[in-house]
């Protein structure tokens, strides 16, 4: 029999509520199946299971509210397996969706665990310790204690002292003193808060441990817009495609040639990812940023990703993310290309190793065969991890993208 | 044959779907739509698959221009329902 814990996903996430269940006991469910609609402060998420088996039983009601890592439904597998795996999940991992995987069937699974990255984007490390107390601290103050430098307690064990020394930082700081009074009555602006702190979490630790290193590139994006402008002259509006799209079926192939870009560093370690999960970061409305995961985009054409950018954003902003999409991106991919501001030069997610900003489209003058013309450029710019790649290579994979979009008719 | 204004609450219902946060009433109907509303291509691709279904009319990229913002909308609307 198999547990099924409520996951977290993120920091500032001690709790969750099973919104619906999507299956009921003695349904047999196949692995990537949704089993319930999990409520978050950014919507509904929803949850996958990871295994091919029968519901056995549904532990929490619908709108119940439990801790995070507590037992919500279990499964029975159609292999079996070992009881005495479990306990090792309930130690190292509460709050994490996927303890189980390391010890069960998912080994093929080769990234590691990535958790929404607007909150603390933690390795999965298994070596992390924390004392009760201090875990129950850290997660009362929202602080991501598995993003935390090691404590004062043996073998670098995060004790409650550690813990009330980040709190008593984090009060003095300027931020801090302008967030107290916004702490709002109403649940969205605590929420609010929660996420801006998550956010603020990831950030700074990336800011902290990642040497990064920043390259731009100027492109000319004339060839793709006439071409997109031919593609789109008859077509419905659903059927047209945006430069979007193609800048990011680009980035995705270039991305298979270029491995020191795609990845996870973690305990010291580089390594690569097999795919493209090319991560979506999608502003959120009301504030915040979510980044989603458009799966193996390297494979994707233009038309279909074109179809899968829409059909994300409306479930960013209408609910029905799925658990998948949050966790497993490879890189991310910030676009401000509609906004007011030609580059960006933006923060590694950790445990990822770079980030692809693209600024607006713009006029500008353009010298093409020795003469000076108008061209629609893109800058496009590169935040990298210097412990895993360096400029040379960062050129490259720009110069890569550069040249795919001088193709675009290649990528549908 | 729907009066102006109207349409425009129509294309207001529409816009509300798109962007539920967004307060119609403060919007100029003259001002520019995208950035008043903070509307991005997508958005704005999405609105107009809606409004193609809602009312049957198909703005190309050409046009795009011309519907700016909501006033521009409605009349290039109530233009293509009179052709």
């Amino acid at each position: 029999m198999k547990r099924i814990d409520m996951p977290s996903f993120g920091a500032d996430m001690a709790k969750g509520t099973v919104a619906q269940w999507k299956v009921t006991p003695g349904e047999e469910v196949k692995k990537g199946d949704i089993i319930a609609s999990i409520e978050t402060m950014k919507g509904l998420i929803d949850m996958e299971v990871f295994d091919d088996g029968i519901i056995e039983n549904l532990l929490v009601a619908e709108g119940e509210e439990v801790k995070v890592g507590s037992p919500i439904a279990e499964l029975r597998l159609k292999e079996d397996i070992p009881l005495k795996a479990e306990p090792l999940v309930t130690e190292q991992q509460p709050g994490s969706v996927m303890p189980t995987e390391p010890q069960a069937k998912q080994i093929e699974k080769q990234q590691p665990i990535v958790i929404p990255l607007e909150k603390s984007a933690i390795a999965p490390a298994t070596s992390i310790k924390i004392s009760p107390a201090a875990k129950f601290k850290a997660q009362q103050l929202g602080i991501n204690w598995q993003g935390l430098a090691p404590g004062r307690g043996p073998e670098g064990a995060i004790l409650l002292a550690d813990i009330e020394s980040l709190e008593r930082t984090e009060r003095v700081t300027e931020t801090d003193k302008l967030v107290q009074p916004q702490i709002a009555q109403d649940d969205s602006g605590a929420a609010k808060l929660l996420m801006r702190k998550a956010i603020a979490d990831v950030v700074s630790r990336s800011k902290k441990d990642i040497p990064h290193y920043y390259l731009e590139l100027d492109v000319s994006v004339e060839k793709t817009k006439q071409w997109l402008v031919e593609f789109n002259a008859d077509l419905p509006p659903e059927q047209r495609i945006l430069i979007n799209a193609v800048i990011y079926c680009a980035i995705a192939r270039a991305l298979m040639h270029f491995p020191e870009f795609n990845g996870f560093y973690q305990q010291d370690t580089f390594t690569p990812a097999q795919q493209v999960h090319l991560g979506n970061a999608i502003s959120l409305r009301q504030g915040g940023l979510v980044v989603a995961a458009i799966h193996n985009a390297q494979r994707i054409n233009l038309k279909k990703m074109m179809i899968l950018l829409k059909d994300q954003v409306i479930r960013v902003r209408e609910g029905g993310l799925r658990m998948s999409e949050m966790q497993d991106s490879t890189i991310t991919v910030s676009n401000l290309g509609d906004r007011g501001c030609d580059r960006i030069q933006s923060i590694i997610f950790p445990p990822q190793v770079a980030i692809i900003g693209i600024g607006r489209q713009r006029s500008v003058p353009w010298v093409m065969d020795e003469k000076i013309v108008i061209a629609n450029i893109v800058s496009i710019s590169l935040a990298a991890d210097h412990r895993v790649s360096d400029g040379h290579m960062g050129a490259r994979l720009l110069d890569s993208i550069d040249n795919l979009l001088q193709q675009p008719e290649r990528l549908l | 044959m729907t009066d102006l204004g109207s349409l425009k609450s129509a294309v207001g219902e529409l816009i509300l779907n798109i962007a539920p946060d967004v307060d119609l009433k403060q919007l100029d109907p003259e001002a520019d739509m995208r950035d008043e509303l903070d509307l991005d291509s997508m958005d704005f691709l999405r609105l107009l698959e809606a409004i193609s279904h809602k009312f049957g009319v198909n703005i190309p990229e050409t046009d795009y221009q011309k519907v700016a913002s909501l006033q521009a909308i409605a009349d290039y609307i109530s233009n293509a329902q009179i052709k």
